[in-house]
């Protein structure tokens, strides 16, 4: 399974394709994707330009949890930074 | 320090309204994305792992009163209240909206700031000595040369596509604080014997995934035909840097494919080839442009300084903090302060709006309205007379800015890491907050000495790690993040890359290791050795079985 998630073009926050084609700032909000969806949707994103920036899939399991590789990356990409200033004003 | 003529006004404020307008098509979709990025970069913008990403660029790391404050006025109103000095003396705002940029740039432009040559295959932000002009072992003040290799690499239309991003680093003095050695191209000022002024000139050195040391391409370049000669350098980069392959592309790969001597003969062919009337100076521009960076009006001052010697004997913190965090001024009675960015279990390189306006206030009650941004991330106030150090050092420590480590092992150099950069594969600040901490006690950092100890979060080495006496490189294995360690690299004049000792450690083994491996260094080291001299006489394999040993 896979989400598709993007930058927010005017301010750049990280969201996910959810549920009714309805982009969100909620991770745990991501729609799951077999493949065949999820390459319809990214080139529907793609084609967004006036809204997204930089569109891609992320391979999930079954339980929307991030597979190897990537699960780092993705994680603090959806969660936010670890550590730093950001954390305090959040 | 240098001021804006008509020039570089009008160039700074049309290249906002050109990108503002190129954000508005960009917003409103007359631009894609792909048409866009490349505009985006050429003024700053990046897109980071969480959010947009503003890089300015500070100038040879100079800074005046009213550049700060407006730095700290656009951190507090743009973005998250904090900016993160990089080791390239620039600053980074990690949370900009997009549409805010243009109003980012234009309170940048009301100080003289830009974020032009901080990204794209152009010369980047030209970068120097943080002690420039003030350093008694200074041939001469290179930030003149510095400003004028910026007025001519600005928009230098040859060279706004070269293969791969070009920086070039100026120093003044034989000792190397500037890293010089590690940039595409490195200059140091220098006399022949009859004392004319010209450069010693190294290409070739860099970091990332292939790291070199810079080699000298030639003992002497009059200062006359200086950019005459970068010319031809750069225009042999030019014609034969690879475009093929962007691992590859940088001026390091052709210096060591061709061999230095293959690539001197190019750039003395191209040189010599080259009508060099059009490339000299102007008569009078290098004293024109030298005016700018003047001394300040220093008073004529006794040594020594009554209100220092009673703070040093009645103030044991003052005491520590003068002896890793003052350096020596040429001008009698004077210092250069390190500000440290690099408070216990801080994250380094970041400061806060309010630091940045308290640091703005200091430099205008204590150092003639100046500072400066290092290339090991902290700040510098550069002219301060002793008689003030010790109320210089109170108004610091309230704020959390005089941490008596620079230069010191808990003056660690990192780079943001996955927490924050999308080319990252694992977190740096974590670890250099959990070894900021575990190192923390100023007595076992004052025993150990200089030790210069670096954290990168992938290979292209933000962090300096391949220069670090100890460098820590975080790789990702399979989503899990680990730390190679790497010993005896150096930055100055004595510059070399380190070696990998072994296999990665988890995170949390990371600081233990580091504190192993100083302890081995104190039992091993000779009177007076310094941590790098005691790696390079004995080795790696002492300090690797102290890294690998289990507690």
């Amino acid at each position: 399974m896979k989400v598709l998630t993007a930058n927010r073009l005017t301010d750049g926050a990280v969201v996910w394709l959810g549920d009714h084609d309805v982009w969100t700032l909620d991770f745990d909000s991501a729609a799951l994707l077999d493949a065949a969806t999820a390459e319809g949707a990214l080139a529907v994103a793609e084609d967004d330009a006036g809204l997204l920036v930089a569109p891609y899939l992320v391979e999930v399991d079954a339980q929307a949890s991030v597979e190897k590789r990537e699960r780092l990356r993705e994680t603090i990409r959806a969660g936010g930074p670890t550590a730093g200033h950001s954390l305090r004003s959040d | 320090m240098y001021r804006y003529d008509e020039f570089d006004a009008r160039l700074v404020r049309e290249r906002i309204v050109q990108f503002r307008d190129q954000i508005e098509r960009r917003l409103d979709g007359r631009l894609a994305e792909d048409q866009f990025k490349p505009l985006r970069l050429m003024n700053g913008v990046y897109l980071q792992l969480h959010s947009y990403m503003l890089r300015v660029a500070i100038p040879y790391g100079e800074l005046n009163a009213r550049q700060l404050r407006a730095l700290a006025h656009i951190a507090r109103t743009f973005d998250r209240g904090y900016g993160h000095f990089t080791t390239r003396s620039n600053i980074q705002f990690h949370w900009p909206a997009l549409i805010d940029v243009p109003r980012i740039l234009e309170a940048l432009a009301e100080v003289e700031m830009h974020a032009i040559q901080t990204s794209g295959n152009c010369i980047r932000n030209v970068t120097t000595d943080p002690y420039a002009g003030l350093a008694a072992d200074e041939v001469e003040d290179p930030r003149p040369w510095a400003e004028l290799i910026r007025q001519w690499s600005t928009f230098h239309p040859e060279f706004s596509f070269l293969p791969r991003k070009f920086k070039i680093a100026v120093i003044g003095a034989p000792k190397d604080r500037a890293a010089m050695r590690t940039h595409d191209v490195g200059l140091e000022v220098v006399r022949d014997l009859n004392g004319a002024l010209g450069f010693r000139l190294f290409a070739g050195g860099g970091q990332g995934r292939t790291p070199y040391i810079g080699q000298e391409v030639s003992p002497f370049v009059p200062a006359a035909s200086l950019f005459a000669y970068l010319t031809a350098l750069l225009r042999v980069y030019n014609r034969h840097g690879r475009r093929d392959n962007i691992h590859k592309a940088r001026i390091k790969i052709l210096v060591q494919s061709l061999g230095i001597d293959r690539f001197r003969e190019e750039v003395e062919a191209e040189f010599d080839a080259l009508p060099k009337a059009s490339l000299e100076l102007p008569q009078g521009e290098a004293a024109r442009i030298a005016a700018y960076f003047a001394p300040p009006p220093f008073e004529t001052l006794s040594r020594p300084s009554d209100a220092f010697d009673r703070a040093l004997f009645a103030d044991p913190d003052f005491a520590r903090w003068t002896r890793s965090n003052l350096k020596p001024h040429k001008q009698p009675g004077y210092a250069a302060v390190v500000v440290s960015l690099k408070p216990v279990g801080g994250v380094p390189g970041d400061a806060t709006a309010d630091q940045m306006d308290l640091v703005a206030d200091l430099a205008e009650r204590f150092s003639f309205a100046q500072a400066r941004v290092a290339y090991d991330q902290n700040l510098i106030l550069p002219h301060v007379k002793l008689d003030d150090a010790p109320a210089l050092f109170r108004a610091l420590a309230d704020a959390g800015l005089a941490t008596a480590n620079s230069g010191l092992a808990g003056d660690i150099i990192s780079c943001p890491g996955l927490d924050y950069c999308s080319l990252a594969n694992a977190r740096s600040i974590p670890v250099a907050q959990a070894l900021s901490q575990r190192l923390s006690d100023p007595q076992f950092q004052s025993n150990v000495g200089p030790v210069r100890i670096n954290i990168s979060g992938c290979i292209n080495a933000c962090g300096h790690h391949h220069v670090a006496h100890i460098g820590v490189l975080g790789v990702d294995k399979q989503g899990e993040e680990f730390y190679q360690i790497t010993l005896g690299g150096s930055p100055d004049e004595t510059a070399s890359i380190g070696t990998i000792v072994g296999k990665g450690l988890a995170g949390d083994a990371v600081a233990p290791a580091i504190e192993r491996a100083l302890h081995r260094y104190l039992d091993l080291r000779n009177e007076g050795e310094l941590f790098i001299d005691t790696v390079r006489r004995l080795g790696t394999e002492p300090f690797k079985e102290a890294i690998y040993a289990v507690a």
